[in-house]
């Protein structure tokens, strides 16, 4: 079947079998291999992309489901040679080691700032409860994102006081 | 690697194209809403169907919350974290939100479906529990616009079977409200966060002046499907709450489930855990009901 989809802002139109999920399609037609793939089960999380600006478990999603719909993966994060804000909250606190869950950190933790620019420690932990890092124990993970939410609080202070500055 | 045997994919664009196709596909087509059961057990091989008919475009049909005074009526499509989200639907039920935030985890709760949950009938799903303690009503509908309305108890037939027919779908949950202060509450013990229940339960009771009008306790995770127990209801019904209520209630549970051992703990410690959760949970309940 023929699916079209958009991905990091690129509209995609490929031949697919309907059976193929999500993960695979990023991984292996569009060769985005930044979203990793691991427990095949909905548990480790590594597999996050967005789908419609929600983070959903992509080993879980049918690619056809997402056709017509919007992705969004992590190499969708940068801009160009500049790192968003939460890569850079993650390489500022050691939010990785081996990076294998890192992709499917990165994005739970930027949609979670986008709807909760001031999260507690709790509702860190919490929107990262479906996800496993075996390196970094979540620790580091917590304070890159309260790394990257002080960051932009004080990167949106500035402006406001450029903007008013004659 | 795994995924799916082959199948074709269709896309129903309304609930009455979806029952179309149901019609016309027979027993080898299954609907598929968030995925997040349907698809891990056709992983595994556990099921397997030659068409799937994804009905996510009817999420602006079947995505709804709506209150009325004597009834709350839940479109099948709603999703998860719409339920977790919705005060509307904490402030009459905060049933809901204890049981959506021990449901899995954040992002599964972003495609998983009511109307998923319930149709996957497995005997551990709390959202069953939930419907169940409540005293839900399923509605379905068949070919013709045909509908009807059967009560959660009926809609469980067997461990992941319902009273949907193939050329069926599962479009709302109904439940009724009364004329009195109501409380409920849902504990579950889980091995781990986002885990399934080794049991869980929910309890709902209505008050008047003081007094119980009526009570209700649904469990998870202790036998083939979830399950009321009328006779805490019977033994509840007319008097004031108080701790001896709640353990009479506890015990009634623990005898009345059907546990199994396994992996989760074995079936004399989840009679404890029935024991132990509908007491809290009426407990909790009853605080709500008062507050
Ligand atoms: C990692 C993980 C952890 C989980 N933990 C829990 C947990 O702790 N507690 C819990 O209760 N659940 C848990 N779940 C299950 C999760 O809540 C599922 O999303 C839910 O059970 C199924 O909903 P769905 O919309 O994804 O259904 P689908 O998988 O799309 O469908 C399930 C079944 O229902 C049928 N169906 C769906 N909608 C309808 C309809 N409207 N009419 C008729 N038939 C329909 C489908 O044909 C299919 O047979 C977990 C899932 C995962 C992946
Ligand atoms: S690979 Fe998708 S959750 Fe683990
Ligand atoms: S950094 Fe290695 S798994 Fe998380």
């Amino acid at each position: 079947m023929q699916v079209t989809m958009t991905v990091n802002g690129t509209e995609y139109t490929r031949e697919i079998e309907a059976r193929m999920l999500l993960v695979h399609f990023l991984r292996d037609v569009l060769s985005l291999t930044g979203t990793h793939w691991g427990c095949d089960t909905s548990n480790c999380g590594v597999c996050v992309v967005w789908l419609d600006g929600e983070p959903v478990k992509s080993c879980t999603v049918l690619a056809a489901m997402a056709g017509g719909h919007e992705v969004r993966t992590v190499e969708g994060l940068a801009n160009g040679a500049e790192l968003d804000p939460i890569q850079e909250g993650f390489r500022q606190c050691h939010g990785l080691q081996c990076g294998f869950c890192t992709p499917g950190m990165l994005m739970t933790c930027r949609a979670l700032l986008d709807k909760n620019p001031d999260p507690t420690e709790g509702e860190i932990r919490e929107a990262i409860s479906g996800q496993i890092c075996r390196c970094t124990g979540y620790s580091s993970i917590v304070r890159s994102v309260q790394w990257t939410a002080a960051h932009e609080a004080a990167a949106a202070a500035a402006s406001k006081e450029e903007a008013v500055a004659p | 690697m795994q995924v799916p045997a082959p199948f074709e994919y269709e896309r129903a664009t309304s609930v009455d194209q979806a029952i179309g196709l149901l019609e016309r596909l027979g027993s080898s087509a299954r609907l598929v809403a968030g995925g997040h059961s349907l698809l891990p057990m056709m992983k595994l091989r556990l099921a397997n169907f030659e068409y799937l008919i994804d009905i996510n475009d009817l999420h602006a049909e079947l995505g709804y919350i709506r209150l009325s005074d004597d009834e709350v009526r839940i479109g099948a499509m709603t999703r998860h974290r719409e339920l977790l989200e919705s005060d509307v639907l904490a402030g009459v039920f905060p049933i809901f939100s204890d049981a959506e935030k021990v449901i899995a985890d954040p992002i599964v709760r972003n495609r998983g479906t009511l109307g998923g949950s319930l149709c996957q009938a497995d005997p551990s799903e709390d959202l069953s529990a939930v419907c169940t303690t409540l005293d839900a009503s399923c509605v379905i509908r068949g070919p013709g616009g045909s509908e009807r309305v059967v009560t959660m108890e009926e809609f469980h037939v067997g461990p992941y079977e319902t009273a949907v027919a193939d050329n069926e779908i599962l479009t709302e949950i109904r439940i009724p409200r009364k004329n009195f202060k109501v409380g409920s509450a849902y504990a579950k013990v889980e091995r781990r966060a986002g885990d399934w229940a080794v049991v869980s339960a929910g309890a709902a009771v209505w008050l008047d002046q003081g007094r119980i009008v009526d009570a209700r306790v649904g469990l998870a995770a202790v036998g083939p499907n979830t399950t009321g127990i009328p006779e805490i209801s019977a033994a509840l019904r007319g008097h004031e709450p108080d701790e001896s209520l709640y353990e009479l209630a506890g015990a009634i549970a623990a005898r009345s489930c059907d546990p199994a051992t396994d992996t989760r703990g074995s079936a004399d410690y989840k009679r404890h855990l029935a024991d132990e959760l509908t007491r809290r949970t009426l407990r909790r309940a009853v605080e709500r009901a008062r507050s």
